[in-house]
């Protein structure tokens, strides 16, 4: 199989005129280069911002109150209503296609003064009051504790889950938070669990400065009497959570005389939807980057073909003299062939190389550093990719090096063999 | 001894054609040459004989007529059948000498063992001693443009020698040597002969188609004279 006369000629070929076929092969290298930085790179964004979500259920639509417009059964437009406890009942038995539903709370809203305090240390937070059911919904890693239980919902207990931004303000570095009291507005909890988000960047760091009070224990403390804030629901498995979504809020509506066709009277936020429409966006993105990167490929590949049909017209004498000897048109072609062949894989290889070799670098520097973590994760490429990649080299090569062969045969010997 | 006959042609014709213009360069040859002889083609130039020697060596094709090889009827083969029939019955040997030039000597000579898939060491074995004969084993591994004119005339003739050819096809194989060196090749080229190959050269001097046993004479596309020596 190893032919050393066929590597000679290839080598006397390519080495014949060595600036040419470095030009030539940076053409191969550079599409394999740029395919490689994009797909890997598009990769990374998309890592990142699928990490935005943490372990979120993606299946999950929010649904709020806002002011009606529309006004209905005696009632003005422009009025402001609240869910209600009871909604929860309603719900779990109107809409059997829901998996975890959490009501939701959230204390003060965005304060702008410190509302929780600790000895004399104290910070801004946000308060929410909660079911188990949401650490379903989107969990936290937990690093000390647990997060509420159904007896803290039961006897309204004061206990608080806080975040790892929490902890730094409110204790000293070594001090272990577990059944220490904080001050919330005013109320003294104990804390019973320490999370640490599951997102990346600014989102976890938002998530991180939460506290989550059991959710009965908050409406009480607080005198929210029975007021809902939002409902947080995931549909289950094999059901769109569209479905899930258009039926509690027709629910919902009737429940608060709200006009049905009121649409702004309720809020609400289909993270499927989004979560569809980035995948899209992504698949998008890797489109382009397969066409402009093939394109870019291809003018490589082009390059190649190009250079060897000056090759042949160079060697056409000695093509004469190779086949005036004996050579068969085969033998002529498969060398051909075999040179443009071992022209783009491997100036291909090489820029797969040196792609891949950045991305990496990129990664370590992204890890050492710490920097834009949030849009971008782990940037880099699939092994089949790589595979996928060298294999369309390998049939560039042929194809490129098929209409120079043919061309080389294609003209009587004697001409050949005459030719200046 | 029955007398084998090599090649016969009957009728060929030839023309090229160069845009609008055709040229009739071989109008209707007739001839026959048998195995073992050695035969010149002279005449003027452009009277057609290296058209001539080019259809015989199956490197160029003929409009009309009969070409015989060998008992084979040479006509419209695929290039494969061709290049099959040029490795194993001829060898060619030119004026400009046609060596590659990344090769070395020997491994010019191997060439058309390569074509017969031999392995490398065994046809480098071959055409060391295919060199040896032609006095040039110290120069086996240099390269062509280390050799001299004769030299290299010598490398090509090894190179034509070394697949056992039934006929030698010579376009004016003396034509870029010195007298001395031209009568060193002629004397090669008989001994050639005398171990049984047909040889075949086209030339322009009178001392080189002396050497030769019959001389064909072309003038404007016809044989106008055949003389034996
Ligand atoms: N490929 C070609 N295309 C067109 N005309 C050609 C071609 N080859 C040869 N001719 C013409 O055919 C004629 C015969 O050419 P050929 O080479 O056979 O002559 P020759 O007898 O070998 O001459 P010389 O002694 O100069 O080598 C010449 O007029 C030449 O110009
Ligand atoms: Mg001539």
């Amino acid at each position: 199989m190893f032919d050393l006369d066929r590597w000679q000629e290839i080598y006397h070929v390519l080495s014949a005129n060595k600036l040419r076929t470095f030009l030539t092969a940076f053409g191969v290298f550079w599409g394999i280069f740029m395919l490689v930085i994009m797909l890997g790179s598009g990769n990374g964004l998309q890592r990142g911002v699928t990490q935005n979500f943490g372990d979120m259920a993606t299946n999950s639509v929010f649904i709020w109150t806002q002011q009606t417009t529309i006004p209905y059964k005696g009632f003005p437009r422009g009025r402001r209503y609240n869910f209600d406890n009871d909604d929860i009942v309603a719900l779990h038995n109107t809409v059997p296609e829901i998996k975890y539903l959490a009501p939701r709370l959230q204390a003060g809203g965005y304060m702008q003064t410190n509302n929780v305090i600790r000895g004399l240390k104290s910070g801004i937070f946000t308060i929410m009051g909660d079911y188990p059911v949401y650490n379903k919904i989107d969990p936290l890693n937990f690093i000390k504790g647990r997060f509420i239980n159904d007896l803290d919902i039961r006897e309204k207990r004061k206990v608080a889950v806080i975040g790892t931004r929490v902890v730094d303000f409110l204790f000293k570095k070594d001090e272990n938070p577990i059944n220490q009291y904080i001050q919330v507005q005013g109320v003294y909890f104990q804390v019973i669990g320490v999370f640490q988000s599951k997102r990346t960047g600014e989102q976890a760091n938002q998530e991180n400065q939460n506290i989550y009070l059991p959710f009965t224990t908050l409406q009480q403390t607080y005198n929210y009497g029975n007021a809902v804030g939002f409902f947080s629901i995931t549909a289950k498995d094999d059901i769109p959570v569209s479905v899930v979504e258009e039926k509690a809020i027709r629910l919902l509506k009737q429940r608060h005389s709200v006009a049905p066709a009121d649409d702004p009277a309720v809020g609400h936020f289909n993270l499927k939807k989004e979560f569809d429409q980035m995948q899209g966006l992504f698949f998008g993105i890797r489109l382009l980057v397969w066409i402009v990167g093939t394109g870019t490929l291809m003018a490589g590949v082009i390059g190649v073909s190009n250079i060897m049909l000056v090759v042949v017209k160079e060697r056409t004498k000695e093509i004469g003299i190779q086949r005036a000897l004996g050579a068969t048109p085969w033998k002529v072609i498969s060398q051909i062939i075999m040179e443009s062949v071992v022209m783009t894989t491997f100036s291909g290889y090489f820029g797969l190389v040196v792609g891949v070799g950045l991305l990496e670098l990129i990664n370590f520097l992204l890890g050492s550093t710490g920097a834009g973590t949030e849009m971008f994760v782990h940037p880099g490429i699939d092994f089949s990719v790589a595979i996928t990649a060298l294999s369309i080299l390998v049939v560039c090569g042929v194809i490129a090096g098929l209409i120079p062969a043919r061309r080389a045969v294609s003209v009587k010997p004697i001409d050949a063999l005459r030719y200046e | 001894m029955k007398i084998l006959e090599m090649i016969r042609i009957n009728q060929i014709h030839k023309s090229y054609i160069t845009g609008q213009n055709s040229l009739h360069v071989l109008k209707g040859i007739d001839l026959q040459i048998n195995a073992g002889e050695m035969i010149s083609i002279m005449g003027a130039s452009g009277s057609g004989k290296s058209t001539l020697l080019n259809i015989l060596g199956i490197l160029d094709t003929y409009d009309s007529g009969e070409y015989i090889l060998d008992g084979l009827l040479i006509n419209k083969l695929s290039e494969r059948k061709a290049a099959q029939l040029r490795n194993r019955m001829l060898g060619f040997v030119f004026q400009s000498f046609n060596l590659v030039s990344f090769k070395n000597a020997m491994e010019n000579v191997a060439l058309p063992l390569y074509y017969q898939n031999i392995p490398r060491k065994k046809r480098n074995i071959v055409a060391m001693e295919y060199l040896d004969r032609m006095g040039l084993k110290d120069w086996a591994h240099h390269l062509p443009n280390e050799l001299s004119g004769g030299q290299k005339q010598r490398v090509a003739i090894a190179r034509a020698l070394i697949g056992k050819p039934k006929v030698i096809l010579a376009d004016e194989p003396t034509g870029a040597l010195d007298s001395t060196t031209s009568m060193e090749v002629m004397d090669i080229l008989q001994e050639v002969n005398a171990s049984g190959i047909t040889v075949i050269i086209v030339t322009h001097e009178h001392d080189i188609a002396l050497r030769t046993k019959k001389t064909i004479r072309i003038t404007d596309g016809n044989i106008t004279e055949v003389v034996e020596n």
